[in-house]
């Protein structure tokens, strides 16, 4: 029972920061129907800058972290405006390619910059632990839990209460008729990438302490982001954070209890049956066309 | 300007237009049949890697290009049909049989993944493939009575109706150049026929296709298993080029490099499956050259320019370290896939008819005629 605990909290903590990258594709798809593959990249980013800030200038570990979201944020502005803008509204394959591109040029300067070593973060959390009874929790894992509901519940009223949030749901439906109505779409969708990259910057530097950053990190939990955002159905905000935990925790649970190798596998399997018994996700919304 | 004027339906479906064709796809195969007796041995090898490459990329042209279904999963195929070949292999089954039985297992596993794919469509499409990709990676290596996991696979040398042919021989290249040429030939001929018309007709708009009577389930069915199919022939020259297999040659980056191949030559023709080809193969050699000469080449072009000994040598060494880097090649793949993107979005063929078009139109040439409508308005998840 207590091992099925222990295996259930960083299940949850692992999940936290699936869901976290998840968010990222949400936003972005929510947004403007572009599904940045590039998205695991950025958090590889943020983390690496968020090292340089902490662990290379020294500067104080919140100080830091604000700088890596800021940096990151202005980074996702003019990634938008070089590489997703300009294709805007052509097939969304085009589009797909174009952040895989992005992930690969990303992956290869950080890897040219910082090194192929892994790096650490020291953080206020990462020693530590919290005991109730005989279970016991690291800091830097209840960190990650606790960070994803804040931002997530921010990111969800943003959406939902705020101006802001209701032009960038108008203008996923229909650019052009939000552009009508007085909607700066281009403004929005900067902003957007703004936000996820900073969501991702998040997501990189609570991770750190966790397992450790290193240039390839993006592209191994960006691919395991992606079962969290169907499993949530893919526009939707709380939606990818649960599917991100539900990922994480089947992970945990299958690299226990079931024979070695079930784990790397089981995010995917668990993707194509909701993909086929379920496409719409849990949160999602199945919208048809008339005709 | 050569006018072609067709009278009825058979001039339209000729494979060969008029006798221009003939004549300039003859040089360029005479071209390639004395090409084992001109150039090097490492230029021969690259040589067959263009060949298995456009093979695969001919694949997923079907694929994605005429039927509008992406994969990032082709590298799976070609795993499966390199591992049947080699499992075959060593129960002493002749080239052509487990040639064929390679092809056949794949096409059937393409078609079992096309039927679930049936109800994906764009991104949902492209992350189910990524997924059944890592699955069949994972697979590879847990397998091990099958597999040998981690450990690889040793693929003997080809024999073919008694004659063993090593990998670097002449014959071996002409054998994946055959194959090549059959699979172009094939290819257009189906593209010509109603199913490949069904295919394009999906891919311009399933739902018009469905309204004229296309049964879109079979012929989307169909799409993935001839892709498949080729995909694991493909794979069978790739594992007897390697002559040693292991999962981990059959990675996303493979997957990637094969929808780079495509996007690259151009996703509307066959041409652009092989110049594609040219394109990823040769990169490695252009690095290689990168490392080898371009600092020697830069520090002269400086010392020209009346820099100093000195500074020239420091030019030299800085250039030299830059093209020693290791990510280097991520870095120019990404580069280069972004920039096709949004500067050549109809890849090395479409610019090659944006020429041709130049001269025969000479004054009259409008950049306009090659735009692209963009659409704002549909949207890809209501449909």
């Amino acid at each position: 029972m207590l091992d099925f605990v222990q295996q259930l909290v960083s299940g949850v903590a692992l999940g936290c920061v699936y869901g976290l990258i998840a968010l990222g594709f949400v936003l972005v798809y929510k947004a403007t129907e572009v599904v940045n593959f590039a998205q695991g990249d950025l958090m590889m980013l943020g983390g690496f800058f968020a090292f340089t800030f902490i662990g290379m200038m020294g500067l104080n570990y919140w100080i830091g972290f604000a700088g890596a979201v800021a940096a990151m944020a202005l980074f996702g502005m003019v990634a938008e405006r070089v590489v997703v803008r300009p294709i805007l509204g052509y097939p969304q394959f085009s589009i797909i390619m174009a952040t895989i591109g992005l992930g690969y040029f990303l992956r290869s300067i950080a890897g040219m910059i910082w090194g192929t070593d892994d790096l650490k973060i020291e953080t206020p959390f990462s020693q530590g632990v919290l005991r109730i009874g005989s279970l016991v929790l690291a800091y830097d894992k209840l960190s990650v839990i606790a960070a994803t509901m804040i931002l997530c519940t921010l990111l969800y009223l943003f959406f939902n209460k705020t101006t802001l949030g209701t032009a960038m749901r108008a203008s996923s439906e229909n650019m052009l008729a939000a552009y009508y109505m007085g909607i700066p779409v281009k403004r929005v969708v900067s902003i957007v990438w703004a936000i996820s990259a900073a969501v991702a910057t998040c997501a990189g530097v609570l991770l750190a302490p966790i397992t450790f950053i290193h240039s390839n990190v993006g592209l191994v939990l960006g691919l395991k982001a992606f079962p969290a955002a169907v499993l949530g159905g893919f526009g939707s905000i709380p939606g990818a954070v649960v599917g991100g935990v539900l990922i994480g925790v089947i992970e945990s649970m299958a690299g226990f209890y079931l024979p070695e190798g079930w784990k790397d596998v089981a995010p995917y399997l668990v993707l194509l049956a909701v993909l086929l018994l379920k496409p719409e996700g849990l949160f999602g919304h199945h919208v048809r066309k008339k005709v | 300007m050569r006018f072609l004027f067709k009278t009825d339906y058979e001039d339209d479906i000729k494979l060969f237009p008029h006798s221009g064709y003939l004549v300039s796809y003859g040089i360029l195969l005479a071209l390639l049949l004395i090409a084992p007796f001109v150039l090097s041995s490492y230029l021969m090898s690259q040589l067959v890697f263009v060949c298995i490459y456009a093979t695969v990329g001919v694949a997923l042209l079907i694929l994605t290009g005429f039927t509008g279904q992406a994969s990032l999963g082709h590298a799976a195929f070609l795993a499966i049909g390199a591992y049947t070949a080699a499992y075959l292999q060593k129960y002493n089954v002749p080239f052509p049989v487990y040639f064929l039985a390679a092809g056949a297992l794949t096409g059937l596993i393409g078609a079992l993944v096309g039927f679930p794919a049936l109800r994906l469509t764009g991104i949902y499409l492209v992350i189910a493939t990524i997924s059944f990709a890592l699955i069949v990676e994972e697979i590879l290596a847990r397998w091990e009575s099958v597999t040998h996991g981690n450990e690889g696979m040793r693929v003997k040398t080809l024999s073919l109706l008694g004659v063993t042919v090593p990998r670097d021989s002449p014959t071996f290249y002409f054998l994946c150049l055959s194959v090549l040429v059959l699979t172009i030939v094939g290819t257009l001929n189906l593209l010509r026929s109603p199913t490949g018309r069904a295919f394009v007709a999906i891919r311009d708009s399933e739902t018009a296709a469905r309204s004229m009577g296309v049964n879109v389930a079979l012929y989307k069915v169909k799409s993935f298993a001839i892709s498949a199919a080729i995909t694991g022939f493909a794979g069978v020259l790739f594992a007897h080029k390697l002559s040693f297999i292991s999962p981990e040659m059959f990675t996303l980056q493979l997957s990637i490099e094969f929808i780079i191949v495509i996007l690259i030559g151009g996703t509307f023709s066959l041409h652009g499956a092989v110049l594609g080809a040219i394109f990823i193969v040769m990169i490695d050699p252009f690095l290689t050259y990168l490392k080898d000469d371009l600092p020697g080449m830069i520090a002269g072009i400086a010392a020209t320019f009346g820099a100093g000994p000195a500074t020239a040598g420091n030019i030299q060494s800085k250039v030299a370290s830059f093209a020693s880097l290791n990510g280097l090649k991520g870095a120019i793949y990404g580069i280069i896939i972004v920039l096709f993107v949004l500067f050549e979005p109809l890849g090395l063929y479409g610019r090659w008819l944006k020429i041709k078009l130049f001269f025969q139109l000479f004054p009259l040439y409008k950049r306009a005629t090659f735009k692209r409508q963009k659409i704002y308005v549909k949207s890809e998840r209501n449909r």
